[in-house]
């Protein structure tokens, strides 16, 4: 572990510092609805007891997070009312003062201690080496994180600083906490719920299993009872005031459709695609196909299909396909539970979660680009992949963030990013090679100019900028204001290219290398 | 280095991919390999721009850092945001944008039926003109309301704040930048005054220090001005020196005095060293002869509209000096302001002897500093040639504004290799010189998250800048009194009610303590140009000619 006080944690500590002048600078910058959900959310639990946070409806933001992102909006609103009263006062105000705007700011900003606490703890992997400070620096820089944090407003530096601690105590060998760590993680967020099956059958055969019947049967009764413990105090309350149902209805809302309203570049993009492409190659053959009646470009999907052709996809579908997807990692972790693929199993999960889940934001691209930085730079094609996949998935975030004082911010913000990652990379692997070069016995694996990442990877990624440059010039100038959401749907597939590289390629190095 | 952990560090190297041994030891030993050499704690923090990263990507990727910041501050508020019916810069030049375009050149300087000089008239030189027109006619393009002749005075909207503040980020890109990289090209090439160590891990720092110079960056993006190009062509004159393109240096510098006349600051640090350094030459006329060719030239090349008749150029340069706004205006951390607590210079003496005693004090301060660039011209005596001349403007001269502090803060930051603990100094007292501007421009959050970053930059770690400095305790507290006292003000200046009859008294102590730090930095640096020479002269001074 390291000690407090290694120049590493305090380089870490630096490039925190550094962010957080860059979030006080984004204090002023655009805020979406969210804002309002979490001001709302914060007046909520202050002003009023638990027994109505899921049962107030005086705002349509309802809270439709787990319990325990209830209480932790309400630790968060402990010091409001030093600052202004109103700001957790029910009902809140509808044009919210800036200091009002400064106060939440800085509470996500605060939040994102839990991220460093973890990120410094996990400045040495499972075999106690040290990390590249740079892998760290690509947690704490990460413009998605910025962006949809800091900009956008949400609180996922804390759930992934959650997320993280729990890999810490994993990759520790503290398998208990790690695991009542991520359980209090799902009752912060439930969509993290997707990895559970991975820490199941991690937890399950390292924890548990190896020791003997009765030792194992021990350890599987405390983790067990562990878990329960998170989940009873997250629930006990809501359970005792008989809202359970009320509770999971919230949490759960399965009246949404497929799709976020704007589309997460995942699977699906390309499911919706091909229907659209042989719904009108058959028309054109004189089939007879009906015009759906549900759009998916209006976000709400009813009882009928909006499918032309292919077949409805139903909640059950995408649960079925996604632990499909998940299965070669299960039993990955079945079969040899080491701490030190803990990491690119639970990113994998995520993944899957994100490329076949049923109404995915693209926001939850974040939980598996997050952790996937901690092992970017454990070899060559680990470093070339995160660099692909964090650009796309920056990318994907931009039409979150559409106004035009914010363009630059988030072109900026990416371009810098991609230069650290690129700078860092080269230099990394550049050093590495040189010393250690006959280690490194792959062909391909050392850095030739420009080669690092190849021809493909690149023409791919100038590929980005070509949608960029269509979508904000020339698509004004050929389709005038009709297809107005034509650039979205070309920003979603062509991500949707990328992710689905992403998820291959995962899949391939954790069938080949775990 | 921690021996005891040895052991259980040797089964890592056989896995070891870490960057973190730049030494590359040697595989073969590794019971004698301390553990140190895998976990080297200097190199655990190896930032990813450090050497062996390739320069031009870090170039890169310093240069759009810098970018990216001056995007973040300029989404705050501008000066004179929503204050109509004065407004602030930011209405001053959206007027010139909106005078530049519709009339002819002529009507430029003058007050006419459309140009009305006591509302914001134009009073920086002719090719500040240009540039408002420049960027007048790409705002017309698209948002055609906010330059509209008359009608758009006080224009305000998001729109266009957003496109005037792309103009100066375009300008910032376009000039200040490729000349901060020109420089620093230039400085690592002419290896002034550093070592070979520095040479190959500063160049970085010192990119940044010259490029996330947080006075400039809060003025320009945030309360909006265009310091950038003055300041770049500055900048870029300096680099042509230091890489002996003396012409270019000249026609560079002409053109950054023809932007803003505040250039003139530096006038004399490349009056003296051009000429020191034209003397030293074979032919000691000739060279002269060039030069003022070229300045000569770009002067009748940027005035061209203007020289048709005396009048017209007089005209001009009647708006160009304002004497009759006083010789201090605002709250400014000068010798007449801070001395005006006991001399009331404004009340005691009239315009004109006050404009003999400005130009004799400031001669008088920049004297010693031009004559030893005119004995012994150096490329490092010139850097500090330029602080001390501009220092000595903003100091004694005429008509002072506390943001005339950006012109010797440029200077500062190409020394900040070499004084690292004198630019921190002045840096932040330089900005605390600001912060009255910044909490009237609501630009006070920009304020502390630019002061953070620039320290967090300039105390990187890795980097060994800023940690030098080995004084006794004592020294210390003298030394962080004025630091104490700024703590308590910025804080004070926010909560506490200053007393009724004296409303400014927080201004006045901010700028009396700016002021005495400034005078102790000047004098300081003029004495380490004048040592320059004694220690160079063991050298050799020739290899810098």
């Amino acid at each position: 572990m390291a000690s407090p006080t290694s120049p590493a944690t305090s380089a870490a500590a630096w490039a925190f510092a550094a962010a957080t002048c860059v979030k006080l600078l984004l204090v002023p910058t655009y805020r979406s609805t969210d804002f309002d959900v979490h001001r709302y959310w914060l007046a909520l639990t202050h002003a009023l007891p638990a027994r109505q946070w899921y049962t107030d409806a005086s705002s349509q933001w309802t809270l439709d997070y787990p319990p325990f992102f209830a209480y932790f909006s309400r630790f968060l609103s402990l010091p409001a009312p030093l600052v202004d009263a109103t700001l957790v006062s029910i009902p809140v105000p509808d044009t919210p003062p800036f200091a009002h705007l400064l106060y939440l700011r800085l509470t996500v900003a605060f939040s994102d201690l839990l991220l460093l606490g973890s990120v410094l703890l996990l400045a040495r992997d499972a075999r106690r080496r040290q990390r590249p400070f740079l892998a760290l620096v690509l947690v704490l820089w990460s413009p998605a994180l910025l962006a949809v944090d800091h900009v956008h407003f949400q609180y996922n530096g804390f759930l992934m600083g959650l997320l993280l601690l729990s890999f810490y105590f994993l990759e520790q060998g503290w398998d208990l906490a790690g695991g009542v760590v991520f359980a209090s993680l799902l009752c912060s967020k439930h969509l993290f719920l997707v990895a559970a099956p991975v820490y199941f059958m991690y937890l399950f055969r390292h924890y548990c299993c190896g020791r003997g019947v009765v030792k194992g049967l021990g350890r599987l009764v405390l983790m067990g009872s562990g878990v329960a413990a998170v989940f009873a105090a997250a629930f006990a309350p809501f359970v005792y005031y008989g809202q359970m149902q009320q509770v999971f209805n919230r949490l759960f809302p399965f009246g949404r459709g497929l799709c976020h309203a704007y589309w997460a570049p995942n699977f699906w993009v390309f499911y919706i695609m091909l229907d659209k492409i042989l719904a009108f190659l058959l028309r054109r053959l004189g089939f007879n196909i009906a015009i759906p009646e549900a759009s998916f470009t209006a976000g709400l999907v009813g009882d009928s299909s909006p499918f032309a052709v292919l077949p409805k996809v139903t909640p059950i579908t995408t649960f079925l396909l996604v632990i499909l997807a998940m299965i070669p990692c299960l039993v990955k972790a079945f079969s040899n539970p080491q701490p030190k693929h803990i990491i690119r199993w639970v990113s994998y999960a995520c993944t899957c979660g994100f490329m076949f889940g049923w109404h995915v934001h693209e926001k939850a691209s974040l939980h598996f680009t997050i952790p996937l930085a901690l092992i970017a730079m454990d070899s060559l094609n680990d470093a070339r992949h995160y660099f692909l996949l964090s650009i796309v998935s920056c990318y994907s975030l931009f039409p979150l963030l559409f106004e035009n004082q914010e363009y630059l911010i988030k072109v900026m913000l990416l371009l810098t990013y991609a230069a650290l990652m690129w700078v860092g990379f080269t230099s990394h692997f550049a050093a590495n090679s040189d010393q250690e070069g006959k280690k490194v016995n792959r062909p391909g694996s050392t850095v030739k100019k420009n080669g690092f990442i190849g021809w493909v990877g690149l023409s791919y990624l100038l590929g980005i900028a070509a949608i960029e440059l269509w979508s904000r010039v020339f698509h004004h100038h050929v389709f005038g204001d009709t297809l107005p959401f034509l650039p979205l749907i070309m920003v979603s597939l062509y991500c949707g290219v990328g992710m689905m590289y992403s998820w291959m390629w995962q899949l391939v190095c954790i069938v080949r290398h775990t | 280095m921690k021996p005891d952990q040895g052991p259980t560090r040797l089964s890592a190297i056989a896995s070891f991919r870490d960057p973190q041994g730049p030494e590359g030891l040697p595989m073969a030993k590794p019971r004698k390999t301390p553990t140190f050499a895998i976990d080297p704690p200097a190199a655990a923090t190896r930032l990813p721009w450090h050497p062996p990263a390739p320069p031009v990507p870090t170039a890169l990727l310093i240069s759009l850092a810098a970018l990216l910041i001056r995007v973040l501050v300029s989404v705050g508020p501008y000066s004179g945001q929503g204050a109509a019916p004065k407004f602030g810069d930011y209405e001053a030049q959206r007027h010139w944008m909106e005078l530049t375009l519709h009339l002819p050149a002529s009507d430029w300087y003058r007050n006419t039926s459309d140009n009305d000089l006591a509302y914001w008239g134009l009073d920086y030189p002719p090719l500040s003109a240009y540039q408002s027109l420049l960027h007048g006619s790409l705002v017309n393009a698209s948002l055609p309301d906010a330059v509209a002749l008359r009608s758009s005075r006080g224009y305000e909207s998001p729109e266009s704040k957003l496109l005037l503040r792309w103009t100066v980020l375009s300008s910032d890109l376009l000039v200040f930048f490729p000349a901060a990289l020109w420089f620093v090209w230039a400085y690592m090439k002419g290896g002034i005054g550093i070592s070979g160590e520095e040479r190959r891990e500063g160049w970085t720092w010192l990119l940044a220090m010259i490029l996330i110079s947080p006075c400039l960056v809060l003025i320009d993006h945030g309360h909006f001005q265009y310091n950038c190009i003055s300041l770049g062509l500055t900048l870029g004159a300096i680099a042509g020196v230091l890489s002996r393109n003396e012409l270019v240096a000249a026609f560079l510098f002409t053109l950054a005095i023809n932007h803003k006349q505040m250039s003139l600051y530096f006038a004399p640090a490349f009056f003296s060293h051009l000429l020191g350094k034209c003397l030293k030459r074979k032919y000691p006329i000739v060279e002269v002869m060039k030069l003022a060719f070229v300045v000569l030239g770009t002067f009748a090349l940027v005035w061209w509209p203007f020289l048709h008749s005396y009048e017209a150029a007089l005209q001009v340069i009647y708006r160009l000096a304002p004497f009759e706004r006083g010789i201090y205006e605002d709250y400014v951390a000068n010798f007449w302001f801070s001395t005006s607590v006991l001399i009331k210079w404004k009340r005691l003496f009239a315009i004109k002897p006050l404009k003999l005693m400005s130009l004799s004090a400031t001669i008088l301060a920049f004297l010693p500093s031009f004559v030893h660039q005119v004995k012994s011209p150096s490329n490092l005596g010139f850097l500090y040639s330029l602080m001390n001349s501009s220092f000595s403007f903003y100091l004694f001269s005429y008509q002072v504004h506390e943001k005339s502090i950006l012109l010797p803060l440029l200077p500062a930051s190409l020394l900040a290799l070499k004084e690292p603990q004198m630019y921190g100094w002045f840096v932040y007292f330089a900005l605390f010189s600001m912060y009255p501007l910044m909490c009237r421009d609501q630009l006070l959050l920009q304020y502390i998250a630019m002061l953070g970053l620039f320290f967090l930059i300039y105390y990187s770690p890795g980097g060994n800048h800023g940690k030098k400095l080995n004084i006794s305790c004592g020294a210390k507290v003298i030394l962080s009194l004025p630091f104490v006292c700024s703590l308590l003000l910025h804080i004070s200046y926010l909560q506490i009610e200053p007393p009724k009859r004296y409303p400014f008294f927080f201004d006045a102590l901010i700028m009396f303590i700016c002021f005495s730090q400034f005078a102790i930095l000047t004098l300081y640096t003029n004495y380490k140009q004048w040592m320059l020479d004694t220690h160079s002269r063991s050298i050799g001074v020739k290899k810098d000619l």
